[in-house]
């Protein structure tokens, strides 16, 4: 059996915790959520004069306008590493189509119901996906509005286009945000993952049952998940 | 008309100023007390000489310094609008397939003063751009946050963003000379008069006469570009081509704000903020009605027999 999965030191009972993230992946996503949350305080200042004494928080407009894009880099690059550690792990399996088609069952939380999940089930997969495509369009098209910088790189349509769509891609980011943040806090026991790094046996039970499975038999039916573990 | 005369030495109280905004960028502004008078600048390109004094007194003025540029085989000095050039005489060679006459366009480019400003509609900062209801469309670098969105939104290619402020420049009509009874620096600098300045009614009427004086002598599509697509602007043109603007080094034929940088300040808004907040709501509904998912204790000891003796 993995040595992922040990007693619960902390109950009587024959508990047992499972670990789910290393502290490296812990960092790198808070990092990207982190930076994630600024850049959205940030934009939405400039996305709508309703909101822009959000500027306050950030020096003021100038500097806000200087620093939205750097924390852009930062996000760039924890969504690099977040990437290629989860790519393998979010890889489409044929039980995702029946999961996604029982969406009355995910939505009331009658898991029993649902094909057993490995690591990630399939609406946890499509949130990485999202995130996988429209942080580097965010990117690129931030890139072409980062008029200090790369002014002569692009002509006036061009930042036209981009300034549109970095403006519509930050909304679909920010709703799919929303989903991924709901469904943590929804999906009771989940948050530790992110902050402790293990969630309990019977979690792993009743939401990622394969991913459990797997773990016990030591099997290794998805390549490992994170480099580090 | 342009007041030549020299302004008085004592200090003036400028006519018109925060009470008479009709516009201001990402705010809104109360209804102004009263109209002031339209102005406008008018610019007869056919009296242009090219002698650039309207450049000279433009940076005079506003206290401006330009670079030492290059030669390009042009007299266009420098090649373009720059933070410091707030105003620049371009100049075209155009064979009249007609004369076959080579013509010698100029054309003094600057901000237009459009009615429906489109810097100002996508500026994100409140007062950075105003609009006084003489028409004069003004920048304040003090709220300005050099973000480039007037750059986007303006349909001429105007504002610049400065590499050393990080701030927008471009004309401002000399709103402060205009605030006490004086006209533009340009139009006071013109040794032709081929820019005067007064109220939009009297402008059109002394480009009336100017167009009967140029048809009159064979330019028969001589006329005024005052464009409605941006509502007409406080800065109009006597051309002498005036059904192919686009001869005079680019001036565009049909200038309006881009429906890209509309749709962005527009719809977008409203769409954005019904998404996200759709999907916030979505969640706080589904809360109420489903409950969280909480792990049971069943589970708990489903896991615990799972692994059952297999614990290192
Ligand atoms: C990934 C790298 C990113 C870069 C390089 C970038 C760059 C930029 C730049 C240059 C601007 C124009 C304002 C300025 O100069 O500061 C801007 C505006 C904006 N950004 Fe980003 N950005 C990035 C990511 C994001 C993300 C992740 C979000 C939020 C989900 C976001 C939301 C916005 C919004 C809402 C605006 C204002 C758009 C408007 O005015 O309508 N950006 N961005
Ligand atoms: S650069 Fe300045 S004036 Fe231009 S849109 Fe941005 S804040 Fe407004």
């Amino acid at each position: 059996m993995s040595d992922a999965i040990r007693p619960a030191p902390e109950t009587p009972e024959p508990r047992v915790t499972v670990r789910r993230y290393s502290a490296l992946t812990r960092i790198n996503h808070w990092t990207l959520a982190g930076s994630f949350v600024l850049l959205t305080l940030s934009g939405m200042a400039l996305f709508h004069p309703s909101l822009f004494w959000l500027s306050t928080f950030f020096g003021g407009g100038p500097t806000l306008r200087w620093l939205h894009p750097v924390f852009g880099c930062v996000l760039i690059v924890a969504w690099l590493f977040m990437f290629l550690r989860f790519a393998w792990a979010n890889l489409p399996e044929r039980t995702d189509w029946v999961w996604m088609t029982k969406v009355r069952d995910v939505l009331s939380g009658r898991e029993e119901n649902l094909p057993e999940v490995g690591k990630y089930n399939a609406g946890q997969k499509l949130v990485f996906w999202s995130f996988a495509l429209l942080v580097p369009a965010l990117f690129l098209t931030g890139l072409v509005i980062w008029d200090q910088y790369f002014y002569d790189w692009t002509t006036i349509p061009q930042k036209r286009v981009a300034v549109l769509a970095h403006a519509l891609l930050a909304i679909g980011m920010i709703t799919v945000w929303i989903v991924h943040a709901y469904a943590a806090i929804w999906v009771q026991g989940t948050i530790q993952a992110m902050t402790r790094g293990y969630v309990t046996g019977g979690w792993a039970w009743r939401h990622h049952r394969k991913w459990l499975r797997d773990l016990v038999s030591g099997r290794k039916r998805t390549p490992p998940a994170t480099p580090a573990e | 008309m342009t007041i030549t005369v020299n302004p008085p030495v004592a200090a003036t109280a400028p006519a018109y100023g925060e009470q008479d905004l009709l516009r201001r960028s990402a705010s809104s502004v109360p209804a102004p007390g009263r109209q002031l008078e339209a102005v406008s600048k008018l610019i007869d390109v056919s009296k242009c000489i090219g002698c650039k004094a309207c450049q000279s007194a433009c940076l005079e003025w506003n206290n401006l310094k330009e670079e030492i540029g290059v030669n390009t085989g042009t007299y266009q000095n420098p090649h373009d609008l720059t933070p410091n050039t707030w105003t620049l005489m371009k100049f075209t060679e155009w064979v009249n397939p007609q004369t076959d006459n080579l013509e010698w366009l100029i054309r003094k480019d600057g901000c237009m003063h459009c009615a429906d400003p489109g810097c100002l509609k996508a500026c994100p900062s409140p007062g950075a751009i105003v609009q006084y209801t003489n028409g004069i469309v003004d920048f304040d670098r003090e709220k300005c946050i050099g973000c480039g969105y007037c750059v986007k939104g303006c349909p001429f290619n105007i504002p610049r963003i400065s590499n050393v402020t990080h701030k927008a420049y471009k004309c401002s009509l000399c709103s402060d000379r205009v605030a006490v009874g004086q006209g533009p620096a340009c139009a006071k600098a013109c040794p032709t008069k081929a820019i005067v300045f007064g109220t939009k009614e009297q402008m059109k009427a002394h480009a009336d006469k100017r167009i009967a004086d140029l048809k009159s002598r064979g330019f028969d599509k001589a006329g005024l570009y005052d464009p409605p697509g941006v509502g007409g602007t406080h800065v109009m043109y006597v051309l002498h081509h005036a059904d192919q603007p686009s001869l005079y080094a680019g001036l565009p034929d049909n200038p309006r704000i881009s429906p890209i940088v509309e749709a962005w300040k527009g719809v977008t808004k409203y769409a954005g903020f019904a998404v996200i907040g759709l999907a916030a709501a979505f969640g706080f509904v589904h809360h109420l009605v489903a409950g969280p998912n909480k792990v049971t204790e069943h589970d708990e000891e489903e896991a615990a027999r799972l692994t059952e003796g297999r614990s290192p």
